[in-house]
Parts: C-alpha cells; structure tokens; sequence
C-alpha cells in the first residue's frame, strides 16, 4: 500500500511541510485531544494548596467525629491515638525532638501546613481505598489528627476556613530555596591526606543488615 | 563470612525461585558448588563437546518475548524487607553491580512505590492539562503519541539512594548502597510541547504534576524547568514503559530527584505558587541539625560509585584488573572522574566510556595491578559545573546524619588481603 505522501506531487509536498512548519506552535497549533467539561476537571481537581488551602471543598467535621472514622478506617495501622503500629508511620508527638540524635518527625512536630494534611488524607488514605472518603469525614479526620497533637482544641471544627489558619509548630522552620551546593570539596590528585591518619570509622561487615544479594529474595527482618 | 557474598552469579540460578525447565538435577547440582566450580566444570570444556552442542535447541518463538538466561536468575531488583511496613509503599534496588554499559534493562530498573504498582488500562487513561492555562486540555494516549516525539538518555535516582548510609556504613553491598539509579532512552513528547498546545496565561509560574495510582502521588515543579528538558514519555529502551515506570505514561524531569518523574501521569496544572504537597514538605525535605529544613532540593548532585569490585563481586587473586564504575550528575555531564586505591590519599583519572551524556549514566574504568594487600578504593567524579563530589564527612559538617535524602559522598569499598570487599567510612 503506497503512502499519501507518495501520491502527492513533489511541489505539493513541499508547500505542504513548509505550512506545517512555517507558523511558530501556539494553543490549539495540532488540535489533538478535546477540550474537558466543568464536570471533568471537577472530578480530578482534588489539590489543596498547602499554604493557603487553595482547593480545599465545602464541607466540615469535627473531631469526635474523626476519633470514630479514624477507630474504623486508620487505627489498624497507625494506632487508636496515631503512635503507628509496627513500622506504620506515627501520626502523633516528636514536638521538640527535630534536634536531637534521632528526631520524630510527625504531622503534629514536623508538618508545615495543616490544609496539606486534608490533601494527603483525601488523596492517599485509607493506605487500602485511597480516594474513597467523603470530604466531611477527610475534614474529621484532619480535625482528630492535629487535635491528636494539641495543635487545636476538642471543639475544633475543620473546614475551608479554619484550616489554613491553623499555625503549624514547625511553620517557620522551612527554607525553600536550595543552598547547594554546600561542600566545597576539591579534587587533588596527590597526598591529599597523610595515610597515617586514615582510619576505618565504621564498616557494614558484620552488622546483619544486609540482605542476601544471591539466590531468591530474602525476607529478613529487624533483629 | 566471605563465602556468602563470593557466591557467583551462576549459584543464583541453582537458588533461584524461577524453575528452570530442561534444567537436569546434575547440572543444577554442579552449579550450586560456586565459583571455583568455573574452573572443575570439565564435561563442557575442551576436549569434551558441550551437551548443547550435541543436541537441537528450542525453536524460534519457544519464548515469543524474550528472558534472561536461566542462570542469570539471580540478577533480580531487591528489597530491604525491614526497612519499610510493606512492599506497596517501598523501594527496590537495581542490581547494579550485575549490570554493564549505562542502560538499565527494563525488568531491573530500581522501583519506587507509594500506593503500590497500579496496572492501567491505556484506553481508559487520560492527560488532563488545565489550571491557569489557555484552553484545558483532555488527550488519549493515541493523541499522546500523534504530538512529534523525542527520544533521550536520562538517569532516575531516588534522592534517598545511600539514605541509609549518612550514620555510618550499614549495608555491605553496591546494590544496597547505590541502588536506588538506573537509567533508561525514554521516547515521548517534550513537556513544552503540550504546554504550548494548552497556552500558559502569564500569571502561571508553577505546575503540579499528578499521578493516577491510589497515591495520586503530586509534587510542584517551576514552570521554567517544565518548559526546559522534561519529557511526557510512553516508551523506555524501545518498548511501552513498564508498569513498574509509570505505563502508559509518565514524566522525567532530567537531573532531579526521581520523586518528582511522576508515573501513571494523569494531569498537570498550572498555577502561581507552589502547592507543598505531602511530599515536598513532609517528605523529600532535608532536617538540618539546627532544626531546620530545606524544601524544593530537586537537583541531584554529582555522585559516582565503583561497581567492580564490590562487596557482590570480590577479586579473585593478585594481578590485573579493570576498576569500573557510573558516575551521573544532575548539573549535565560528567568532565572527570578520579579513583583511589589508598583511601583518598592519592587519585589517578579514570578513563570516560563514550557516550557521555547530559544528565545520564556515565561510566569510567581505570586499570589496576592488585598487590594482593588492602586496599582502599573511592571514586570522586568532577561535573561540568565544576563541582566535586564530596565525602560523608563533608557532607555531615554542613547536614548532619539525619536529612535522610541527598546523600551523593564517595564511596569507599575496603578490599581485604582474601579479595572479600566491604563498605567502610572512612575518618
Ligand atoms: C493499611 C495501613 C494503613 C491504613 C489503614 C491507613 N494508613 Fe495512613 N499511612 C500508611 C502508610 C504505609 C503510610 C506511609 C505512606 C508513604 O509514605 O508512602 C501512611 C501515611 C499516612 C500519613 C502521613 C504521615 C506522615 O507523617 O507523612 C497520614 C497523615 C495518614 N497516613 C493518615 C491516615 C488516615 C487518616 C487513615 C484512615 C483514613 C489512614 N492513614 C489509614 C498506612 C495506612
């Protein structure tokens, strides 16, 4: 079967891909795909903008609401008061503890932005059925969680107003432009450190924390 | 101690889950002896005639897609099962010290999940583009396809690649520490090109980039880097992408953290400000010691590793080797890379492997006459920008043990007089 292009006289073809190339891209330059209805872009436009809870829908709840939906949906995982099961993530306490040896970063000690909580909620949880929550019930939830890190009172109702004018502890802790880089190492070629003074500071041998690397997958599991 | 982790690959095919069929019990037997049965296998080695030399093979089509050898069965993606509550949001580690060249095979590029690998239906996936745009814009993957495509060479690295390690060395293994990369010719349309199609409003400055996977995984991307070198891809080294890549569609934003290269890509908005999503603020920050924390550290910076030898591939006697290993960088190409074999006290240049790419693996080699004696062996790779990698112990003066991502410092392998091979931190 010979192609269009074939069948099209040289000259023809040639004006052709000029008027294909000649216009500089602008909206609608190929018209491939369809323009989405109000209905559409409703359905998928769940982002809530952390600093401001941009997005966030109508809708409230409160937290002795939250305490119920999160007994039945949440607590299998990240415990009755969010202190996690097993290895599930902590929801709850590390306030004061980013500067120590082994800080705790959770939503109530770490989080920036309470509107982020509703987000992720809505968005990714129950880890199981994400998206499946009503936005009454996401509103409970968030309202129970920061209630869980005394970040607002019993009373709390949370809803498009009330959120983002919740003051998160660790607020003020965050740099959002990047300062690298940071090292300034330079790459000499030679004695650049005297051999006496290298020392092995720590090795992986014998540490039991790594898994096999041959044969089948291991499944090893902290000691 | 050593024997566990001298175990050859072709052990692996003995052990490993895949049954092999047409495999006999003798051979399978023999193989599970290790490395020194390379040199006792005489049935196959002249002067005898090989068994499948005397025998006819299985016909074209016997695997309409193609696999690896039976014996390769150990080259597998693998997990730290203690270090995350389940698989479906975890991690898992390209066996880069079995790989060679700097194309990641398909089957063996590292995995990252939040919500699990979801398995689209590409007829029932959609791109939404729409926010401060133009006219929105709702495309088919056949309309995906029809925009002009581009093919390019990018690594993906997990920004928590080596995020184990900032404390003190604890993994004994190149797949472990180093894992977390691979690189693949991803073939899509330019970012740019759709965000032309849609027409950005002058206000927009931002755009936040969504997945379809139960995570809705969503990350804030500058527009500036939008319209620079991202890519909308459907295609990884020639064939669809991978479930485990994101298909039928994902993003790859060249040189920063993989995190952001959302897969299973369903929309894109256009805005004015940044959304801090869970992800930019709760995750993928870096907690400095003083408390405070650093957002929107997409660059990975210049890093490099040794992937021969290794703790899974240790020297077999005294004599001549090749050092070989990757080295990428965020910034664009690798100029250099430098090797030592005394710890850092003295370096000579390695040899570059052609094609040295903008933002892919780069691989260099260095020949090398082993003594025998120990030896401490570190690769420092130097990118266009002129930056230079740096030790852990640089790294900690300014970022402590605790920021989890970012950890690029140069690796230190100790070879001991035996040939075994163990990750060490140096002081
Ligand atoms: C099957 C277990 C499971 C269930 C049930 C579950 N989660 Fe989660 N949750 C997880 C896991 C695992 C993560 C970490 C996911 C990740 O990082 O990708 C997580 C993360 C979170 C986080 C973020 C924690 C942080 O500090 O980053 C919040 C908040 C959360 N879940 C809330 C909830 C709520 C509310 C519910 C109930 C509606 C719920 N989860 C149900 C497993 C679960």
């Amino acid at each position: 079967m010979s192609s269009w292009a074939d069948r099209v006289p040289a000259v023809a073809m040639a004006m052709l891909l000029a008027a294909a190339t000649a216009r500089a891209a602008g909206p609608g330059h190929f018209g491939y795909g369809t323009v989405p209805t109000p209905e559409q872009i409703a359905g998928w436009d769940i982002d809530v903008r952390g600093s401001d809870g941009a997005g966030l829908p109508p809708g409230k709840g409160g937290v002795s609401r939250g305490e119920v939906v999160f007994a039945n949906q949440c607590a299998a995982c990240h415990g009755t008061f969010g202190e996690g099961e097993g290895r599930f993530p902590k929801l709850a306490g590390g306030q004061g503890t980013l500067t120590d040896d082994r800080p705790e970063p959770t939503v109530g000690s770490y989080w920036p932005f309470a509107p982020t909580l509703f987000d992720y909620i809505n968005r990714a949880m129950p880890m199981p059925t994400p998206h499946t929550l009503s936005s009454d019930d996401v509103y409970a939830l968030t309202a129970y969680i920061l209630n869980l890190n005394n970040i607002v009172p019993n009373d709390f109702v949370a809803d498009r107003d009330s959120l983002p004018n919740v003051r998160m502890p660790n607020r003020g802790n965050f740099i959002w432009t990047d300062p690298r880089p940071d090292t300034k190492a330079a790459a000499c070629m030679s004695a650049c450190v005297d051999p006496a003074t290298i020392t092995i500071t720590s090795t992986a041998e014998g540490k039991d924390l790594t898994p096999r690397t041959t044969g089948p997958l291991d499944d090893m599991q902290p000691k | 101690m050593a024997a566990r982790s001298q175990r050859g690959d072709a052990a692996d095919a003995a052990l490993g889950r895949r049954s092999v069929l047409g495999l006999g019990a003798a051979l399978t037997g023999s193989l599970a002896l290790g490395r020194d049965a390379f040199a006792e296998q005489t049935d196959a080695a002249p002067p005898s005639d090989a068994p499948w030399s005397q025998s006819l093979g299985a016909g074209v089509v016997d695997r309409p897609y193609g696999r690896p050898a039976a014996f390769e069965a150990g080259v597998i993606r693998r997990n730290v099962p203690w270090l995350t509550a389940g698989t479906e949001s975890s991690i898992s580690f390209s066996p880069l010290q079995s790989l060679n060249g700097i194309i990641t095979p398909n089957g063996l590029f590292f995995e990252r999940y939040h919500a699990g690998r979801p398995d689209v239906d590409p007829a029932r996936h959609r791109l939404m583009i729409h926010g401060m745009v133009e006219r929105p814009l709702l495309l088919t993957m056949p309309d995906i396809m029809r925009f002009p495509s581009v093919s390019r060479i990018h690594f993906i690295e997990c920004p928590a690649n080596g995020g184990m390690e900032w404390r003190a060395a604890q993994l004994n293994s190149l797949q472990f520490t180093h894992g977390m990369v691979s690189c693949a010719e991803w073939t899509g349309v330019r970012l740019s090109t759709l965000i032309e199609e849609v027409g950005v409003r002058k206000e927009a400055t931002w755009a936040m980039v969504e997945g379809a996977d139960g995570a809705h995984m969503n990350r804030s991307l500058p527009l500036e880097k939008c319209l620079d070198d991202c890519l909308v891809v459907y295609a990884q080294n020639g064939e669809a992408l991978r479930p485990e890549q994101g298909y039928p569609l994902r993003l790859v934003v060249p040189g920063w953290e993989g995190n952001v290269s959302i897969k299973w890509l369903r929309r894109i908005k256009l805005g004015d400000k940044p959304w801090f999503s869970r992800e930019e603020t709760a995750k993928y920050t870096d907690l400095m010691p003083d408390g405070t924390s650093r957002g929107f550290t997409w660059l990975i910076d210049a890093k490099s590793v040794i992937t021969f030898p290794c703790p899974e591939k240790p020297l077999n006697g005294p004599g001549l080797y090749e050092i070989r290993g990757l080295a990428w960088t965020g910034n664009g190409k690798v100029t250099r890379v430098d090797v030592s074999v005394d710890g850092g006290a003295n370096w000579t240049t390695a040899q570059l492997h052609a094609p040295v790419l903008s933002k892919a693996l780069t691989r260099f080699s260095l020949p090398w006459r082993w003594d025998g004696k120990p030896a401490l062996l570190e690769s420092r790779v130097t990118d266009e920008t002129g930056y230079v990698q740096p030790t852990i112990t640089q790294l900690r003066a300014k970022r402590g043990t605790n920021s989890i991502y970012h950890n690029n410092a140069i690796q230190t392998w100790q070879v001991k007089a035996d040939g075994s091979v163990f990750d060490v931190q140096l002081g």
